[in-house]
């Protein structure tokens, strides 16, 4: 690159990077701020770990994360079976009645705005209680099928572009050495594909636990998530819990992130050496 | 197609398992309450569970009669608040994306022309703030942008100003929040575009005379079209409905229909009305939806 347009490229990459990063950085450093006032550093008393004792004893915030984390877990499953197969159909299926349909379906809830989502699934559940009894009321049930409804459109498109840069040779000589196609599936495809499923499954899970519009919408009455509780709690403020909360985010998808890429990298590493 | 021996050998029965999940899964969770959504729009607000009347009623023994209230439509189109906020709407989704635009150029290009160990640790950046939680990182920006904010102490004490600036519950915190949330949506597609360029293209019309920035107007900025297009559409089309970062930033004036929406919900129990704003964004957003879906099949088909 010439000089001149390097230095600008890299002066865009670094306001850019701190524009990203300010922000939270600023929640990690305020979450050990002694002082209330959460902005205002208190220097004679912080740094300290004491909104670190009172998140952890908030039996609301602890409530909310169990219903937020069961409702993830479960959604990431289900969203990672049929996203899978929705992504397996796409790209490996070129022809087939509702090809178009499939395709603009997975595709739509990625942009789609959130609340017309939400009040569109809530009508839905509203009208079969009515209809047939079921789903009686709204609460973590209705709320994972919502969920699930998005989240699998980002595992399909996550599945979808693994495969579309598969060698299909693999799994041509298992079928022509005699293997069924549910068996080429899961002895050949399936591990290979493997890296994408667990990246959607941590992609659908992460879309559920940070959830706040579709969650308000379909949920009930004592099943807040911790979004909703954190919305609530923050529309009257900033609060030194939330800052504690935001760091403990930040440091879990750090970790996660950084060890699934090293993981991966390796893993890619390891398949060209044996190629 | 290499694989259709390996298709042929998967049963009929198999495949249409394969497809029939999801497809119905889709069927029933999205496109089902969109047909819900439509039909109580077209109903009256009633005092009751669920607050709404019914379109079909007996008359007599045996005759159904269905009654459309357009009402509601009525109601939004000589109601100003509603034209307004739907047009406020998509001004501060344009404009949010022209400046994730201006942003997110030239650090995707960065990032496609850094050396290959530097572009992981870069993308990395970039995807690691679309994993954590945007309430969260909205919420930030109360802490930065508030009166007695980290902005507004940093600058009064280096004594560039004296009064404390009002920047949170205005228009620009709400511009803010949106750009800096949606930022990683707009970047991740146009990267995933550059990194396909073909970069002795430049090099080559750089040897033909051509000047840096001419030949990047003439040739990188053609070519990553579908890159722009395709990112500025996953900033625009959710950034017309967002409900979280004007309720947050924007204060109590920020007209923006993914609000309305949601006060007419909840806060006024009037389901029909909100239906209708429903019915209402989702024609606007249709097109743009079609759009972004073809620039999407042009991009993998060009990949091929």
């Amino acid at each position: 690159m010439n000089d001149r347009r390097s230095f600008f490229v890299l002066t865009c990459l670094a306001f850019g990077f701190a524009f990203l990063y300010v922000p939270i950085l600023s929640m990690v450093v305020f979450s050990f701020n002694a002082s209330k006032l959460v902005t205002v550093w208190d220097s004679v008393n912080s740094p300290t770990l004491k909104w670190y004792h009172a998140l952890l004893g908030n039996e609301e915030i602890l409530d909310a994360a169990w219903i937020s984390l069961k409702v993830a877990v479960i959604n990431a499953s289900g969203s990672v079976i049929l996203g899978t197969l929705a992504g397996f159909a796409l790209s490996r299926f070129t022809r087939f009645r509702g090809r178009f349909t499939l395709n603009a379906m997975t595709t739509a809830p990625l942009v789609m705005p959130e609340v017309i989502t939400g009040l569109s699934l809530l009508l839905l559940f509203v009208a079969l209680e009515q209809l047939i009894g079921w789903p009686a009321g709204r609460g973590i049930t209705t709320m994972t099928m919502g969920h699930m409804t998005f989240s699998m459109a980002y595992v399909t498109v996550v599945v979808q572009s693994r495969l579309a840069t598969f060698d299909t040779s693999l799994e041509e000589a298992a079928m022509d050495l005699g293997a069924r196609p549910l068996k080429v599936f899961f002895v050949i495809t399936l591990p290979i594909i493997f890296p994408a499923i667990l990246s959607g499954w941590l992609l659908a899970f992460t879309l559920s636990w940070d959830d706040l519009v579709i969650s308000s919408f379909t949920s009930g009455p004592g099943s807040s998530t911790l979004p909703m509780v954190v919305f609530s709690k923050v529309r009257l403020g900033v609060s030194p819990e939330i800052n504690v909360l935001a760091t403990l985010t930040i440091g879990f998808v750090t970790l996660i992130i950084v060890c699934v890429s090293v993981w991966m990298s390796r893993a890619s590493r390891l398949d060209k050496a044996s190629a | 197609m290499r694989h259709t021996a390996f298709l042929e050998r998967f049963g009929v029965s198999g495949r249409g398992l394969v497809v029939a999940l999801p497809y119905l899964w889709l069927l029933l969770f999205f496109v089902v309450p969109f047909v819900i959504v439509l039909k109580i729009s077209f109903a009256d607000v009633d005092l009751a569970i669920p607050p709404y009347t019914s379109l079909l009623q007996w008359e007599g023994a045996n005759e159904l009669s269905i009654r459309l209230n357009f009402n509601n439509y009525a109601f939004l189109f000589t109601n100003e608040l509603y034209i307004k906020a739907l047009l406020n709407s998509l001004l501060v989704a344009f404009v949010s994306t022209l400046f994730c635009i201006v942003i997110g150029y030239p650090m995707a290009y960065g990032i496609a022309r850094a050396r290959p160990k530097t572009r992981n640790i870069l993308l990395l950046l970039v995807i690691l703030p679309f994993w954590t939680s945007l309430l969260l990182r909205v919420y930030a920006w109360i802490g930065l942008l508030k009166a007695n904010g980290v902005i507004n102490n940093a600058l009064m004490s280096l004594g560039l100003i004296h009064e404390p600036l009002a920047m949170l519950y205005t228009p620009f915190a709400m511009y803010v929040g949106i750009v800096y949330s949606y930022l990683p949506f707009f970047i991740l597609p146009l990267y995933a575009n550059l990194e396909k360029m073909d970069w002795q293209l430049l090099e080559a019309a750089e040897d033909l005379g051509c000047r840096p920035w001419q030949a990047f107007y003439k040739i990188t900025l053609p070519l990553s079209r579908n890159g722009i297009l395709a990112g500025s559409m996953l900033v625009f089309i959710p950034a017309v409905g967002e409900f979280v970062i004007p309720a947050l930033l924007g204060g109590p004036n920020a007209l923006m229909i993914g609000r309305i929406l949601w006060d007419e919900f909840f806060s006024n129990r009037a389901w029909p009305v909100a239906s209708a704003v429903a019915i209402l964004l989702l024609l606007l957003l249709v097109p743009f939806m079609m759009w972004y879906q073809s620039i999407q099949a042009r991009e993998s088909a060009g990949a091929r």
